[in-house]
């Protein structure tokens, strides 16, 4: 072969025997096992089909599902990781034979990831719109169609302030994470300390947002009752410079923009990564050109960098974002159930919390329906950037 | 810092990698010499790391440091140095110790990278070198997946596992990663695998190797570094998750996230515990992160960016 045929990807295969009742077989048989998960989660009640944990059983199976001991959570680990390996491997050793027809060959590779999504993300998704609009009573029983006042009820519940709160989270986290960012980056490129100064402001994205929610709160902590040392640095700060110490994370509006700092703090090491190497990416003959010209300092980073990395910028904003809409953890952990600095994903996790699938259904979809013109707005501004090239 | 007044170097005609570090270091020499930059600069680490050291000293003060005064006066005010608040995290200063924790996640993480890693590779294969209807239609579905906010399959998965009698055991946790990983992971994949030159595939076809083959003896090798740069994600996702582990996990499931989560709401009793608990939390993700760093930085810069 003397050239790479670039256009035509797909490898070419000597054609297999073509016994199409076999590969309907199989494909009928994934689609059955996607039927009976859309059945079952249709039908709840009934007694459990694979493990029921108020019947006895032999040890093994015990361990199997309910491991107790250290020892037997590492084997039910180790036992998971082997089984799985070895079904792929039988059917990569079964679809391997030549005699077994295409369909069968296709199903072995993408069968099961079919199987995963259909039923665990695409029916779960039809099947939290379809509860959205459904009424449940105390216990989490449907009781009949609910319309649209599932929604009715998030945009006027008692959180009257969630859906501002969410909208400022949206835009303040990704436009203060990307200067900081931006800055950064700029300001470290090319130095002697450039690994270790980015590290500093990357190791945010490396642990949970739970633990961040634990150093933050050593900074926020609540005032010290009269006469005791405070314990939270902001406080010892405020009253220092003569100001009354605030119970940061629980004042409104304060609270919100308290939790939008450490959530600036962890993505900015992501906005600093990936605008770094697309700062590194610009060609050094724009920048030398713009040296020569005399533009230098703040000019070239206005003229030059910027425009060179927009494309970047508009990714790192619109992903920082979608991030932002759906933080959980440090709302959960920091925010502490007050309704006032509640955001649209903690309020969806309070409402599955407390049996309630048709207001949790609907904060869920309105997630999903806030992503989309997100997403969509990213993938043009790509197809643009990528036209231009 | 060095000031040295930085003399206009006229880039002498030079091979072109000798000119271009010239005009670098040059470039760098004028950045580092504005100390408003360097201030910028310094202020802004300083800022990012404080919080953290805050708490890593807390977490070394002895009762009743953490939990009556702020970490600034250090292991003064009767509370000297000490690494008795790790020991007694660990285990469980009366409460769940935090070992129990660490080992749940442990237990749920490795399985919940290893399954969707798999299960991508082959989709990922199929997508890029098996030709086949429905190919794109199948891919562009996948695609739109990863945009899917997680919280849209929760409570539905959750009424399937309760039906199979998995709730709260760790295979319902290890199902969902295993799930919510998918689109990104065959999606990363393909794009890696699509780089793989044709030819080296026709090669080994005309070689008379199949497509498990192929898969296996050529390209795997290949991917190491892509499967490390999704296995670090995944890793670093599931580790540091708190929304599936809280939906899904029971008494005996129970990550090391929740553990932290419910430490936080009795700091009464357990403040002192607190703060060299999320210290312990933090050193596995960040081990894992330090160790395999490029190739997380690669998979982010192959647009892997999960929320």
């Amino acid at each position: 072969m003397t050239q790479t045929d670039v256009a035509k990807p797909p490898v070419s295969m000597p054609p297999r025997r073509s016994r199409s009742w076999i590969s309907a077989v199989v494909w009928i048989v994934i689609a059955a096992l996607v039927g009976g998960v859309i059945y079952l989660s249709l039908s709840p009640g009934g007694s459990p089909l694979l493990y029921n944990s108020s019947n006895s059983h032999s040890w093994f199976v015990d361990m199997i599902f309910q491991p107790e001991t250290v020892a037997q959570k590492l084997v039910v680990m180790v036992l998971a990781i082997a089984a799985f390996l070895a079904v792929m491997a039988f059917i990569l050793w079964v679809v391997d034979r030549t005699s077994v027809p295409k369909g069968v060959l296709i199903a072995g590779f993408i069968g099961p990831v079919v199987l995963a999504l259909a039923s665990g993300l695409l029916w779960s998704a039809i099947k939290t719109i379809i509860q959205s609009f459904q009424k449940f009573d105390q216990f989490g029983t449907e009781i009949g169609w609910a319309g649209w006042s599932n929604y009715g009820h998030v945009f006027t519940s008692a959180n009257t302030h969630m859906l501002i709160n969410t909208v400022v989270w949206i835009f303040v986290v990704p436009i203060f994470a990307t200067i900081f960012g931006l800055v950064y980056a700029v300001l470290v490129d090319r130095t002697r300390f450039e690994a270790a100064a980015k590290a500093l402001i990357f190791l945010p994205m490396a642990i949970s947002m739970v633990a961040a929610s634990v150093i933050w709160k050593y900074v926020y902590f609540q005032p010290a009752p009269e006469g005791s040392a405070e314990i939270g640095l902001l406080n010892s700060i405020v009253r220092a410079i003569g100001i009354t110490p605030v119970n940061w994370t629980a004042e409104y509006p304060i609270g919100t923009f308290a939790l939008i700092v450490v959530m600036i703090w962890i993505q900015t090491g992501l906005a600093m990564t990936l605008l770094s190497a697309s700062i590194k990416a610009i060609p050094d003959e724009i920048i030398e050109a713009a040296r020569i010209d005399g533009a230098s300092g703040w000019r070239l980073f206005r003229s030059i960098t910027v425009p060179s990395i927009r494309p970047t910028i508009v990714v790192v904003i619109t992903t920082i974002a979608i991030a932002s809409l759906k933080t959980f953890d440090i709302v959960n952990v920091m925010g502490n159930n007050l309704t006032d600095n509640n955001i649209l994903a903690n309020a969806f996790y309070n409402w599955m919390s407390v049996q309630q699938p048709g207001w949790a259904g609907s904060a869920a979809v309105l997630i999903f329906v806030v992503v989309i013109p997100v997403i969509v707005f990213n993938v043009r501004q790509m197809r643009k950037s990528e036209a231009v090239r | 810092m060095t000031t040295t007044p930085t003399l206009p170097v006229p880039a002498p005609v030079q091979s072109g990698r000798a000119a271009k570090l010239a005009v670098r270091a040059e470039a760098a020499k004028t950045r580092l010499s504005s100390p408003w930059a360097s201030l910028i600069a310094v202020v802004i680490a300083v800022l990012w790391t404080v919080p953290t050291v805050g708490l890593l000293v807390n977490s070394t003060r002895g009762e009743p440091g953490p939990t009556t005064s702020g970490w600034w006066h250090l292991w003064g005010i009767g509370s000297g140095f000490t690494l008795s608040n790790y020991v007694d995290a660990w285990n469980g200063n009366g409460g769940t110790p935090l070992s129990d924790y660490i080992l749940n996640s442990v237990v749920i993480t490795l399985p919940a990278v290893v399954m969707p890693i798999t299960l991508a590779l082959l989709a990922a294969y199929a997508f890029a070198w098996i030709d086949f209807r429905g190919r794109n239609l199948l891919f562009v579905a996948v695609f739109v997946m990863q945009i899917v906010p997680i919280q849209v399959a929760l409570i539905p998965l959750n009424t399937v596992y309760v039906r199979f009698g998995l709730s709260s055991s760790f295979w319902s946790i290890w199902l969902s990663h295993t799930i919510f990983g998918l689109p990104l992971a065959i999606f990363l994949l393909h794009n890696f695998m699509k780089e793989i030159p044709p030819s080296l595939v026709e090669a080994a076809r005309v070689d008379g190797a199949g497509h498990v083959r192929i898969f296996t003896r050529v390209l795997l090798p290949l991917l190491v570094p892509a499967i490390a740069a999704f296995g670090i994600f995944q890793f670093l996702w599931v580790w540091n998750d708190l929304l599936v582990a809280l939906t899904f996990s029971g008494d005996t499931t129970r990550p090391i996230t929740a553990g932290i989560q419910q430490l936080t709401t009795q700091f009464s009793s357990s403040g002192n515990i607190l703060p060299s608990a999320a210290i312990l939390a933090m050193i596995v993700p960040l081990i894992v992160f330090l160790s395999l760093q490029r190739f997380f930085v690669r998979g982010l810069l192959a647009g892997s960016v999960k929320g």
